[in-house]
């Protein structure tokens, strides 16, 4: 990518809590303490190391979701993005644009035109209707009434929360508060939108419908998404590429297929145990090299093409299934490939063997 | 086994006494040297009499007299401030209460001035309130004190006024900036926690007497309140507010006008309410320096021991306080509502109109009772209007027929109380050597409170030595102890039977509630027709004043006991009784002390006010040093004897709570169990916010 399809460009960010000072938080980035275990750090400095040396990209219109366990930092590095912690060292461009830089107007600037954010908790204002709730970023920017309720009209609709505008928050359900949280963040029609957890605190069918929504706001707005979560499901669903975060480090980043299939160390491979891979593993993982002796009359496949999807095709073709990128012949795949990823979702680690470069042999072994 | 033998040789004796043990020794060394010293060196000073240090402040007094005309301080700075406060408060008294504009009769006269408060109570408030209002305006009328019941009303407003003109921008910089907070509470608590009268003399040195010296003690007195609870409204604002709020660009100016005030609305206004009922009882107290209204006719009449004009006044005063407190609660119910239940899209505009039309109403009778006579004067003669002077005969009757017929009743409580515990307790405090005493204060602070506290108490007692005043101080010190010990053990009563039944609780909470907001003034009243000009009446007043206070603490305490604690202990099979002493009362350890504190608190300020009514001692002097020039230096050092005997007992007794506290989650580990001495006591003042859920009318 380039940087000029870039939406968000992070290098070596860090954030460290603890006292400032000539010994304190801000002066550990780039000493050998920087090195030291979590636990050590602290109890040397008294410093909590939440965000450590991160580094990625989004791309424009990409859904990049920051995974990770209650403490794993990805919350602070979220806030660090939009500044609402200041990090401690690292840059941070946004389309190109150095935030660390912004000054505080300047940050006020960005804050209400370029991003916006949902949050866990909603943070809506209790005495306000729901369309000023909505209306609000647009208020805060100096936006007439009219124009903004008109705004706020149309992003209700969008939202699906038409007839609620005179509603106020806690007469709606915890699934439409967020709702509003959601309309309030497209109302000011930001390049990226930041996603704090938005759905922890939802029931699970009402999370499932508010996933939905996001996928749909995305096919439709095409906003950039960076999106928070601790459901590797939430993530596996939205995700175009995740980052795993344990103990403010990044674990692994890449797309869902590649998390799964090649989960890059124990605490991943733990995470992914349960997921049904056949929802997730495209035909390049289990596609193997073409044999002399495979007959190359079967039908014809994508090699990103999921699992489950192809599944059908498959098994009732008589040849093997032939993975052709650009008319290139990649592999095949047959039945017993497709049956090993489907039956091995209970079979366990045993079957989570896979790195990149054995891709090919795993169904060789 | 051999370890623990030598762990327990090896621990000093005192652990192995125990705290209880070692209370006990002290106590009982008290009693035997105090019996054997008794009446030595106990610096007793006769009532007219002064030292040294009395004469210097009356010389102060002197100086700052004969310059009030001269030093720039005196003639820009303080009769600034003063000329600025009388003009308000003169406006508002020209307005309602006094003739002016060169008319016989005030501005707006009683017709407009109940249409007036009857409209505000319904648009601030709703329908009850306002019925309650009309009722309540109309009676202070009809009881004669309607001029007087105006004066107070317009001292209140004024002070009120500007409590909150300054007290609300102020409380909302503490509630931005801990920092700032972190000077302002400590003299906000004394503010609050020093006894009424002590402001009295200073004030009355700089800003003379009458109405604006009144008002601005008022002032000082009501504006904390408004100030502690605009800055807790401001920094209860849920942080996820403020973060979504400023993630959207708001600046800190939006932050704080479209989040922070308005989530704090509702709290500043229960700080409205708190101020305004510090503001009515202290306008109360500031007739001692001659600021007029009610007060004044309670005060003369506790003079001149007319106790049936001392209770029309004071039930003016009752009337009054009920409907500012149900007007100003309603105010913050509403304000709770505005964003709450949408319903009633109907009865909304029935209000609307109602609004329009009770305007139109008031407008009418304003202009009426400016125009005519008998709408500005209220019906009936000047001097006791339609039925004050019945009520004060009917009083007066009872009060005789009182003293004749229980006698024995009253004069068996005070044997009771005097034999059982004022002498033997003045015996061991005023009578004993100052040495003693000072030690066993010392030793008992150690033991309870720790050794900070003991820094603390040193320093009270050597300025109650320099005082001269010791033993008034330890005079006073006794009334207080007995009405402490009167009213915690009530309260401990009462407060396990309201926690145990919710069906009382629902029944003497809203009494309890209403007592609370009454100025601590009125409680002097119906004992004096009881018991006579004595230091009696001080203490029994006293005791029945803060009780409700003590009573709602211990009740709130025990209510707070883990109901799986309870339910253990009922599980294991434990009587009733057994429920109460072996888990309830001991869980509620900490609620019990600060009971004791707050009750210690409150108890003061009314044995203090008590010096009017012949409770001797502090309360005494003090009044003495308005009255009588050449003891005003005298006065005001009682006066600052009395903040100092205040802030040795607050200190120790809350310094022994928090300590109980601490034990208690040792032992316990329990942070489901909260009742935290420290939140609790952010509010000391009558009329705790923790009244605001209940809706009802008294």
């Amino acid at each position: 990518m380039t940087a000029a399809t870039l939406a968000l460009d992070v290098r070596g960010l860090w954030k460290i809590f603890g006292p400032s000072g000539r010994n304190g938080a801000n002066a550990i980035v780039g000493t050998p303490l920087a090195q030291l275990p979590p636990a050590e750090l602290r109890r040397q400095t008294g410093c909590l190391v939440a965000v450590r040396d991160i580094s990625f990209s989004v791309g424009r219109n990409e859904v990049f979701v920051v995974m990770g366990l209650s403490g794993s930092g990805k919350s602070t590095l979220v806030r660090c993005l939009t500044r609402l912690v200041e990090p401690t060292a690292g840059t941070v461009l946004l389309d190109g644009e150095d935030m660390g830089a912004a000054d505080a107007r300047r940050l006020r600037e960005l804050r209400r035109h370029r991003f916006a954010m949902v949050f866990q908790n909603f943070g809506l204002l209790p005495h306000r209707r729901v369309i000023d709730n909505v209306a609000y970023g647009l208020e805060v920017r100096g936006t007439g009434r009219d124009e903004r309720h008109a705004r706020a009209r149309e992003v209700l609709d969008l939202v699906g929360l038409t007839g609620h505008e005179d509603s106020y928050p806690d007469q709606l359900s915890g699934g439409m508060q967020q709702r509003v949280g959601l309309g309030r963040a497209l109302a000011v029609d930001p390049e990226v939108l930041f996603f704090d957890e938005p759905f922890s605190a939802l029931d699970p069918l009402i999370r499932r419908d508010m996933q939905n929504e996001v996928i749909r706001l995305h096919r439709e707005v095409g906003k950039t998404m960076v999106f928070i979560t601790h459901d590797l499901h939430e993530a596996l669903r939205l995700g175009d590429r995740i980052l795993i975060m344990r103990d403010g480090e990044m674990v692994q980043l890449g797309r869902p297929d590649e998390v799964v299939g090649a989960p890059a160390d124990d605490y991943v491979r733990d995470f992914v145990a349960d997921v049904p891979r056949s929802h997730v593993l495209t035909l390049s993982w289990v596609m193997r090299p073409a044999a002399s002796d495979d007959p190359l009359d079967g039908p014809e496949l994508p090699p990103d093409m999921i699992v489950r999807d192809a599944a059908r095709l498959v098994l009732s073709a008589s040849a093997p299934v032939r993975v052709v990128r650009h008319g290139e012949l990649l592999g095949v795949v047959d039945s017993e490939a497709i049956l090993r990823v489907i039956v091995a979702e209970d079979a366990g680690p045993a079957a989570d063997e896979a790195v990149p470069s054995q891709r090919s042999s795993v169904l060789g072994r | 086994m051999t370890t623990v033998a030598v762990a327990a040789r090896s621990s000093p004796w005192w652990r192995r006494i125990g705290r209880p043990g070692i209370v006990a020794a002290i106590l009982l060394g008290w009693i035997l040297l105090g019996t054997v010293l008794q009446g030595r060196d106990t610096l007793g000073l006769p009532t007219t009499d002064t030292t040294a240090l009395h004469d210097r402040f009356t010389a102060v007094r002197d100086w700052v007299d004969s310059h009030r005309n001269s030093s720039p301080f005196f003639v820009y700075f303080v009769d600034g401030i003063r000329d600025f406060v009388g003009g308000l408060t003169g406006f508002l008294q020209d307005l309602i209460s006094q003739a002016s504009f060169g008319r016989p009769v005030p501005l707006v006269g009683w017709l407009g001035v109940v249409a007036l408060a009857t409209f505000g109570a319904y648009a601030f408030g709703n329908a009850r309130v306002a019925v309650l209002t009309a009722a309540g305006f109309t009676s202070v009328g009809l009881m004669g004190l309607w001029q007087e019941s105006m004066d107070t009303l317009a001292l209140t407003l004024a002070a009120v006024l500007l409590s909150l003109v300054i007290g609300i921008p102020l409380g909302v910089y503490v509630g931005l900036s801990r920092p700032v907070e972190r000077v302002v509470t400590p003299v906000l608590d004394a503010m609050q926690a020093m006894p009424t009268l002590v402001y009295l003399a200073p004030l009355a040195l700089f800003f003379l007497i009458g109405p604006p010296a009144a008002v601005i003690a008022t002032l000082i007195y009501a504006m904390p309140p408004v100030i502690r609870l605009t800055s807790l409204g401001v920094r209860q604002v849920n942080e996820a507010s403020m973060e979504a709020s400023r993630s959207l660009g708001a600046t800190r100016w939006q932050i704080l006008r479209t989040v922070q005030l308005p989530l704090a609305k509702r709290t500043i206004v229960v700080g409205i309410n708190q101020t305004t009922m510090a503001a009515f009882s202290m306008v109360m107290i500031a007739a001692l320096i001659a600021g007029p209204g009610l007060g004044q006719v309670v005060l003369r009449a506790l003079s001149a021991l007319d106790v049936g004009r001392a209770f029309t006044g004071g039930l003016g005063i009752v009337v009054l306080a009920i409907v500012l407190d149900r007007v100003t609660t309603a105010a913050s119910e509403r304000a709770e509502a505005t964003y709450r239940a949408s319903g009633g899209r109907r009865s909304e505009n029935t209000r609307r109109w109602l609004l329009v039309g009770g305007g139109a109403l008031t407008a009418a009778a304003v202009y009426l009772s400016a125009s005519y006579y008998w709408a500005s004067t209220f019906p009936g003669p000047t001097r006791g209007g339609v039925i004050g002077f019945t009520i004060d005969d009917a009083v007066n009757a009872a009060a005789d027929w009182t003293r004749l017929n229980l006698h024995d009743v009253t004069s068996a409580i005070t044997a009771v109380v005097s034999y059982g515990l004022i002498n033997p307790l003045q015996a061991l405090i005023a009578e004993s050597p100052w040495y003693v005493v000072c030690a066993v204060v010392l030793a008992l602070s150690w033991t309870l409170a720790g050794a900070r506290s003991v820094i603390v108490a040193s320093v009270c007692l050597s300025l109650l030595l320099a005082s001269g005043l010791w033993e008034s101080a330890m005079v006073t010190l006794t009334s207080v102890l007995v009405a402490t010990i009167i009213v915690v053990v009530l309260g401990v009563i009462f407060g396990v039977v309201l926690a145990r039944s919710p069906r009382i609780d629902l029944v003497v909470r809203p009494v309890l509630d209403a007592a609370q907001v009454l100025p601590a003034f009125v409680y002097l009243v119906p004992f004096v027709g009881l018991f006579g000009p004595t230091r009696l009446t001080a203490i029994i007043a006293a005791v029945v004043f803060a009780a409700p206070v003590v009573v709602k603490i211990v009740a709130d305490g025990i209510r707070a006991v883990p109901s799986a604690a309870v339910e253990a202990g009922v599980a294991s099979g434990s009587s009733r009784w057994q429920v109460v002493t072996k888990v309830q009362l001991p869980l509620s350890r900490q609620a019990v002390a600060l009971a004791a504190n707050q009750g210690l608190i409150y108890v003061l300020s009314v044995v203090v006010i008590g010096g009017l009514v012949g409770a001797g001692a502090l309360g005494y002097l003090v009044v003495a040093g308005f009255s009588q020039s050449e003891l005003f230096g005298k006065g005001l050092t009682a006066g600052i004897a009395i903040v100092v005997l205040g802030i040795l007992l607050d200190r120790v007794t809350q310094a022994a709570a928090l300590r109980a506290q601490e034990r208690e989650h040792r032992l316990t580990g329990d942070a489901e169990h909260q009742f935290d001495v420290r939140s609790a006591r952010l509010h000391p003042a009558p009329g705790l916010p923790a009244r605001i859920p209940t809706g009802r009318v008294v």
